[in-house]
């Protein structure tokens, strides 16, 4: 019988600490396939921001580096500087990218710094119990905004991937989406291409990926998924919003 | 004095930074210590190095910490404002086990402040500023050939312990000019860093980090730092010692105060006084056991600094219980004169 699947050498076999339904599981293991696949595991050095993604080092058998809550482009900026030949990459949620860390994603993408990004949206603070993020949808029930989201007082929601793609500095950004078996297979091409753009010296690279928190959205696993479907896709189109598709800097 | 170069104590701490091997700087713009982003964003490229102006000392803190992580000599420099901003980065580059240089030219605060010389961001330097129980290498430079040596002494001890190195300089020091050797007194050497992150090249893959949250895992990480730090303790504090051999009174005064100090000691000299000087070198560690030590002979103490009493009370910890404690204070960007400094003495005197 010939194998046609199984788990990438840059996957750990440990069992996850996230809770059952959170495709969390799902955007480390396209990770790690993606580097397997493009040979660059030996050379990759992680960092995770703050959230329920530190603990990136027990899944990911490469190299890991802590980053303050919403410092990680500037860490990954100090990394890659000091080591132009290895690859870096971001994985931050959205209260770590979207809200405290927006200043330091703007200019890390702005100045076209040869990173990828992973970024995990989830409408929630996940870890610390599912308080408001600015990627929160309009009436969403939080337990900071326990009547629904309000633009009245809170403001919209943030699309990131739209946004970084207006810099200059980007080479790719694009939103995938991980709720049904198709939209992994898509997000693994992304993420695929966000590396490929680095190793290319491309550029800044960013991967969204709606993910759920079925925990924090206080719905089950499989409602979850519709959630994605029915409510953040309406809001998060996917697509790719920027793909250079050559060295052509102004 | 052939190979000694008139030269501005901002430019000969710049100078240090790249002897010192240091080829990383990011910044953002804060007076008084522009000339050493300046310079280095001209010298840097020269030697294959990098220089970003960030978009905040948060970041520059921060492209620190990823470089230092790398295993290159990186640093960042500012002033009051700024050095604030980065407590955050401190404290993790502290948990993390990671090394690095941040310059403080000392701006007068709080606030906004002033961008005249203080020395009011001691105890911010010393005893903590960012979150959890860590210490920083403080080191006080008093002439620019100091910003010169003391810079490359910076980049070597944090190398060493792993910890982060902090150069506390008033603007005084900062701004003024005197003749520098621009060469390292010794040989300046970039040790192995086997921890740093690489990739994992086959091996088993590295980790860099603050987190623990498994049951006392903190505790035991703390008690390792700590144990750091009492070797840090132990083995590298620097002080000056002038005149204190026949002394009926000891000044304690690090940055331009020491200097203003040593003229009023010759003024008191001519008066008949016998006045010495204990000067800090290194803040973190203090010379604990040398103010012990004078200050069981010489019963009088002055702390004299540019603030309303920070290190004073590092000072008086230290001292013999017998010992008697006066200080003078210039805060705000007020610089002391020798003859007021003077006046303290007799006053202490009496």
């Amino acid at each position: 019988m010939n194998k046609v699947f199984g788990r990438s050498e840059c996957l750990t076999d440990t069992p996850t600490h996230f809770c059952p339904g959170c495709t969390h599981g799902i955007a480390h293991r396209l990770v790690a396939e993606a580097l397997d696949e493009l040979g660059i595991t030996d050379r990759t050095i992680g960092v995770p921001g703050v959230g329920c993604c530190v603990f990136l080092y027990h899944y990911l058998s490469i190299d890991v580096l802590e980053a303050p809550h919403g410092r990680a482009p500037a860490v990954a900026t100090g990394m890659k500087r000091a080591q132009p030949d290895r690859i870096i990459f971001n994985y931050q949620g959205d209260g770590d990218m979207a809200a405290i860390g927006t200043s330091e994603i703007i200019h890390a993408a702005n100045r076209g710094e040869n990173i990828t990004v992973i970024f995990i949206n989830n409408s929630v603070y996940g870890m610390t119990g599912g308080q408001m993020a600015p990627t929160t949808l309009l009436g969403q029930q939080t337990t900071t905004s326990p009547y629904g989201r309000n633009f009245q007082t809170e403001g919209y929601p943030i699309r990131m991937a739209e946004l970084l793609a207006t810099l200059e500095g980007v080479a790719y950004s694009a939103r995938v989406s991980l709720h049904k078996p198709k939209n992994v297979i898509q997000a693994k091409k992304a993420i695929v291409k966000a590396f490929e753009m680095q190793i290319n010296q491309m550029g800044f690279s960013m991967v969204e990926l709606l993910s759920t928190c079925n925990t924090n959205w206080r719905v089950s696993p499989v409602e979850a998924l519709d959630v994605i479907e029915n409510e953040m896709i309406p809001y998060f189109p996917l697509g790719v919003f920027k793909e250079r598709t050559g060295k052509d800097f102004l | 004095m052939t190979d000694k170069k008139l030269t501005k104590g901002n430019i000969a701490l710049a100078e240090g930074a790249i002897q010192a091997g240091c080829r990383y700087y990011f910044g953002y713009p804060i007076t008084p210590q522009n000339d050493i982003p300046e310079y280095l964003a001209r010298e840097l490229p020269k030697h294959g190095g990098t220089f970003i102006p960030a978009e905040s000392e948060i970041a520059s803190i921060n492209m620190v910490l990823g470089a230092g992580a790398s295993g290159a000599r990186a640093m960042t420099s500012s002033s009051g404002p700024g050095i604030s901003l980065m407590q955050e980065g401190l404290s993790y580059l502290a948990g993390s086990d990671i090394p690095g240089l941040v310059v403080n030219i000392m701006r007068c605060g709080p606030g906004l402040g002033g961008i005249s010389p203080t020395q009011g961001d001691y105890m911010q330097a010393v005893h903590g500023g960012g979150h959890g129980d860590y210490r920083n290498i403080v080191l006080a430079p008093a002439s620019v050939q100091e910003m010169f040596d003391l810079t490359i002494k910076g980049f070597e001890l944090a190398d060493r312990y792993r910890m982060m190195s902090i150069i506390l300089a008033d603007a005084m020091v900062g701004q003024f000019q005197e003749p520098c050797r621009l060469t390292p007194d010794h040989p300046v050497v970039m040790p192995d860093k086997p921890w740093a992150l690489k990739g994992r090249d086959g091996k088993k893959p590295k980790l860099l980090k603050s987190l623990y949250l498994g049951p006392g895992e903190q505790e035991q990480h703390n008690l390792e730092l700590k144990k750091k730090y009492d070797e840090v303790r132990a083995n590298e504090v620097l002080c000056e010692e002038f005149r204190l051999d026949d002394a009926d009174l000891m000044i304690v005064a690090f940055g331009t105060p020491s200097r203003i100090s040593k003229t009023a000691i010759r003024m008191a000299k001519e008066e008949g006084l016998k006045i010495g000087l204990l000067r800090p070198i290194t803040l973190f560690p203090f010379p604990e056991q040398q103010v012990y030590r004078h200050s069981e002979r010489i019963k009088k103490i002055l702390v004299v600094e540019m603030n309303t009493g920070q290190m004073l009370y590092d000072v008086k910890i230290n001292a013999h219980k017998d010992a008697k404690l006066s200080f003078y204070g210039r805060p705000g960007g007020g610089i002391p004169f020798p003859d007021e400094v003077l006046a303290e003495i007799k006053k202490a005197l009496e």
